[in-house]
């Protein structure tokens, strides 16, 4: 998958659970959650999302690799390659 | 309901404060319970004093009280006598400022240092403290401020630019805004920090009347604007007593209470109770993180762990085998509240950690818990257990005549507490009939639903009315339908919880368009963003859906309780009122 892709899926999906942010505004190394202003439940939707729609496993052990959203974003395109 | 009872050895109970349930609640009064406490003279008394500087007098002021985990997993302690000196600090920025005794003060933070702080520092100045969730939008936010005529507010630069400068000229009595890191270009933004330094460290704590309100907490009702629980300084009397018996802190311990001081529970067991102990508790900055808290818990040798069901069905998603991977042999006594906890989870904690979760029920309007499975009691796994000594409780029928109760053994019916308990509310701020309507025969009426089994057991069942219990925290639908319809598109909204295996609902809203829009994704999205903008997303709606008309009874109301019915599947019941259905 190319990486336009990656960060294309990564964006439709914080902006289905975030839709009032504008990934423009944000501080990309910022805290995810707090960026995005999303909760825990919104950040596990949001995993379950991406892993679907990348295909890919998204564990539970890796969450600490996503803290931002260029850490997500890291994280996505190493395992999406 | 399950049968499974899970027993308790001679070790548990010799170990207990509490050592044999019955022996307790038959001598139990609570000016023993005040015993424990010192009080100030002319029987006076002061949440704040007790929590802290009585500790130092004596001679404990070594000891940590707070340890604070940051995001990076940094810890940084502060000890009974910093905290002494740092709130000293605090009182003595207000009284800088010119703020009086019975002030409101608020905060909107994080679980930073200085939220401990800020609200240690109001309550020996004499002040009333409202602490707000940060993960509220403006709406709730202005809702609570505007009712409790909020006149200082501790907070961040990032949170008063996305959540306070929107509405700050609509709340007059807002004098003060105390940034917490650094200040800001608009009038009235102060630097904490600054003011904190050129503060004095000594402050007289303001000598309160038992009855002196301290803490106001909002909590949600069906309909109308949130109410603010005003709470008094004699409520630390039950929130020591409970956290001794029902968390059975003992002041070795380590304890780690996982809900954040924006809710009750975060307050008055997450502040209050462990520091009247005398305990050292954990603070953790960050939200839920399965292999975060398996670390927490293990490196800190956490002994009593209080948290909540939604947390706990989500470390049993990320499974047993992460649970492993650290030592939690240091736990010793393992606590639930929020929602009832189901027996499954329950009894994964004797599986996997070696201990079961006590479930254990109470409300911000009672201060304090009030019905519990202790130390030393079997558990009923999906119980919440027995009232505290102190507390009687009953199951009550709402008659003509008011509340009576029903003595028949798993009758069931409304969950009521008599009156006379220390942390019970003393008002609805500004609201007397609403408060007035939570009482009948001295019974107070809790809006759960429940049944009491022959060991005097209770069994939660439901609320008795439309207030949706996601992730533990109450939301009205009131409160997010009135967000919704100021959507341009929006005519008409209904907002219901629908269960949720993790959170044990969820909000979902149903909204009817105005003529001329088209239900679609882009319209769904717009709403929602609407509705986080407005609420904050621990609020907002996790699912919205279209509809061409709601259904409503004649005199226009929406009926919340046909359509979750129809969510469920469930008996539709009596819709004899039901005027214009569902489309």
């Amino acid at each position: 998958m190319s990486e336009d892709r990656t960060e294309a899926a990564l964006r439709q999906e914080l902006h289905r659970i975030a839709p009032d942010m504008e990934i423009e505004d944000i501080d990309r190394e910022g805290d995810l959650r707090e960026e995005f202003d999303i909760d825990s439940m919104d950040f596990l939707n949001l995993v379950s999302a991406l892993s679907k729609s990348l295909g890919i496993t998204m564990p539970e052990e890796d969450y600490d690799q996503m803290g931002s959203y260029d850490a997500m974003l890291a994280y996505l395109k190493a395992h999406t390659s | 309901m399950t049968e499974d009872l899970i027993g308790k050895s001679a070790d548990d109970k010799a170990r207990a404060n509490m050592q044999d349930y019955d022996v307790e609640r038959a001598s139990f009064s609570w000016d023993k319970a005040r015993a424990f406490l010192d009080g100030l003279p002319g029987g006076r008394l002061n949440i704040a004093y007790e929590a802290v500087d009585r500790h130092v007098v004596h001679g404990r002021g070594e000891k940590t009280a707070l340890r604070l985990i940051a995001k990076d997993e940094s810890a940084t302690d502060i000890s009974y006598s910093d905290l002494m000196r740092t709130t000293n600090r605090f009182a003595n920025v207000l009284r800088g400022l010119g703020v009086e005794k019975g002030d409101r003060v608020y905060s909107l933070l994080g679980r930073v240092p200085q939220l401990y702080v800020a609200v240690l520092g109001t309550l020996k100045s004499g002040c009333v403290f409202s602490p707000l969730f940060s993960a509220f939008g403006p709406e709730p936010v202005k809702a609570r401020m505007e009712i409790g005529g909020a006149n200082v507010l501790v907070t961040t630069r990032l949170l008063y630019k996305r959540k306070v400068a929107p509405i700050r000229d609509q709340l007059p009595e807002l004098k003060h805004i105390l940034l917490i890191d650094g200040e800001g270009p608009e009038l009235g933004l102060l630097d904490l920090a600054r003011l904190m330094d050129a503060a004095s460290t000594e402050f007289d704590v303001v000598a309160t009347e038992p009855e002196d309100l301290s803490l106001l907490h909002f909590t949600s009702g069906t309909t109308g604007k949130p109410k603010g629980a005003m709470h008094v300084h004699q409520a630390v009397v039950a929130h020591n007593y409970t956290g001794r018996t029902a968390l059975d802190l003992h002041p070795d311990d380590v304890f780690w209470c996982t809900a954040d001081p924006g809710w009750v529970t975060g307050t008055s067991y997450g502040i209050i109770a462990p520091l009247t102990n005398g305990v050292t508790m954990i603070v953790d900055e960050a939200e839920f993180d399965a292999e975060r808290w398996y670390r927490i818990l293990a490196r800190n040798k956490v002994n009593v762990w209080y948290t909540a069901p939604t947390a706990i069905r989500m470390l049993m998603k990320a499974g047993a085998e992460l649970a492993g991977k650290e030592d939690l042999s240091s736990l010793r006594f393992m606590a639930s509240v929020g929602e009832p906890l189901n027996p499954e989870a329950v009894l994964w904690g004797v599986e996997v950690l070696g201990k079961p979760f006590h479930d254990n029920w109470w409300q911000t309007e009672t201060g304090g818990i009030m019905i519990a499975n202790y130390a030393c009691a079997d558990v009923k796994p999906g119980s919440m257990g027995r009232p505290m000594p102190g507390i009687e409780a009953g199951i009550v029928e709402r008659t003509e005549a008011g509340a009576q109760e029903v003595t028949k053994p798993m009758a069931l019916g409304e969950l009521a507490l008599r009156t006379g308990w220390p942390s019970m509310m003393r008002g609805y701020l500004h609201e007397e009939a609403r408060y007035d309507k939570a009482f009948s025969n001295g019974w107070y009426l809790s809006g759960d639903l429940a049944m009491r089994d022959s060991d005097g057991y209770f069994w939660f069942v439901g609320r008795s009315d439309d207030v949706i219990k996601s992730a533990g925290h109450l939301i009205g639908p009131f409160e997010v339908e009135s967000a919704l319809i100021e959507h341009d598109a929006v005519a008409e909204a209904a907002v219901i919880g629908v269960p949720d295996e993790t959170a044990g609902e969820i909000v979902k809203a149903f909204v009817a368009l105005k003529p001329g829009f088209s239900a679609d994704e882009e319209l769904q999205l717009s709403i929602q963003g609407h509705a986080r903008k407005r609420l904050g997303p621990a609020v907002a709606p996790k699912v919205i859906e279209f509809r061409e008309n709601l259904p409503k009874t004649r005199s226009g109301k929406i009926m919340r309780r046909l359509l979750k019915a129809r969510e469920l599947g469930l008996p539709e019941g009596d819709i004899s009122t039901l005027e214009s259905d569902e489309k």
